[in-house]
């Protein structure tokens, strides 16, 4: 259901301030979304001070450096640090970008990082993304054959394959999803665009022997037709997809198949 | 699946902190002129209604309607009206799965904002000519 603002135990309280290195000539000042799930308070923005002369170039080495010379406890996931893995998907400067290629110099003024949004908070910039793997899972991310399996392998022209272009590169990140205000309000039943893609993916596989009921599983109201075209997703994808016209395509091959 | 349950989880900030790209503004417009379409077919039925009920009842809602505020009500329905018209062709561009580019999204954008803006002009200097 749509709700404009945030539930109670989720506002916002203005958080600490943590003191400015020494002898830093280039600062850039930092405001972090925290969350401790064991203090029972509600969320708070704390303020961090990074001398840029002594950091890497991207976000996510500020977060390591903030970690590693000022708090702790700063809470987030990292992995692959080279935008392969999706761990560092959160809000910074307001859209969401994957941390580990993201340049701190691509945000004017102070740099503000919340979460994904509209997710449930374990901690700090970690979002909950359980239902979102399920809703993955659901619509069956593998190769379904029905025919005696190939004595060697399953085959593809390179034209088949080049279908797959534009969408095989989703690390599954979340940023679309989470983008979409769709997905915001009607999380529980709407795939949302990341999900979607992956479906596309299969449905156009030329191996794959399961396109009916793939359509049949996404011919619901919500499922898939919760998409109208805001395409926020395409416009923050860090790997430069396009969910939205994925969608797009999946709407036009139910319309196909009924006529 | 049909439940999320974020148990005593908080949710993280989502219109409070979104930074909106110019079609998600689009897109929530297109939503908000269809309702105000909507409502103004209604206020113009209610003046057609009022005319065959009595001529006291259609001075009344004839009143409303052509004071300064019923013009303004008007107004903002010619500006619904080409705004929902334009930008819905954008709409049947996309169902055919094509314009999905992000610079295209953007400029056709553009586009139905300026064109929106010439034909409500247009649509005033011919009521004003008539």
């Amino acid at each position: 259901m749509v709700q404009l603002t945030l539930p109670k135990n989720s506002k916002i309280r203005t958080g600490k301030t943590w003191p400015k290195p020494d002898g830093a000539k280039r600062l850039k000042k930092f405001m972090i979304y925290r969350y401790n799930p064991d203090d029972g308070e509600n969320p708070r923005v704390d303020t961090y001070f990074v001398d840029l002369d002594t950091c890497g170039p991207m976000v996510l080495d500020a977060l390591i450096k903030i970690k590693n010379e000022i708090d702790p406890t700063l809470t987030f996931r990292r992995s692959c640090r080279e935008g392969i893995c999706g761990s560092c998907a959160m809000n910074i400067d307001g859209q969401n970008h994957l941390a580990c290629i993201f340049g701190i110099d691509e945000v004017k003024g102070d740099v503000k990082i919340y979460p994904l949004p509209h997710m449930a908070v374990v901690k700090d910039l970690i979002p909950d993304l359980t239902h979102f793997y399920a809703q993955h899972a659901s619509i069956k991310p593998w190769l379904e054959t029905r025919s005696a399996p190939p004595a060697k392998e399953w085959k593809q022209s390179i034209e088949d394959r080049k279908k797959l272009d534009g969408l095989y590169e989703c690390v599954m990140c979340a940023c679309c999803s989470t983008s979409c205000p769709s997905y915001w309000w009607n999380e529980d039943r709407y795939l949302g665009p990341a999900t979607l893609l992956h479906a596309y993916r299969w449905i156009i596989d030329s191996r794959d022997e399961a396109t009916g009921e793939r359509l049949d599983n996404l011919e619901d109201p919500f499922k898939l037709y919760r998409c109208h075209t805001i395409m926020n997703c395409a416009q923050t994808c860090p790997k430069g997809l396009n969910p939205a016209k994925a969608i797009a395509e999946i709407k036009k091959l139910q319309v196909e198949r009924q006529v | 699946m049909a439940d999320v349950d974020r148990g005593n989880r908080p949710l993280s900030p989502h219109l409070q902190v979104y930074k909106w790209p110019l079609n998600m503004a689009m897109s929530i417009l297109h939503r908000m002129t269809g309702v105000a379409l909507g409502v103004v077919t209604a206020l113009i039925a209610i003046w057609f209604f009022a005319l065959a009920w009595s001529p006291s009842a259609f001075e009344t809602v004839n009143g409303l309607m052509t004071s300064w505020l019923g013009w303004l009500v008007l107004l903002g329905g010619v500006v619904s009206a080409w705004f929902h018209f334009v930008n819905g062709i954008r709409h049947l561009v996309w169902d055919t799965g094509s314009h999905f580019g992000q610079k295209r999204v953007n400029r056709t954008a553009v586009v139905g904002l300026v064109a929106t803006a010439l034909l409500t002009i247009a649509t005033i200097w011919v009521a004003l000519a008539v």
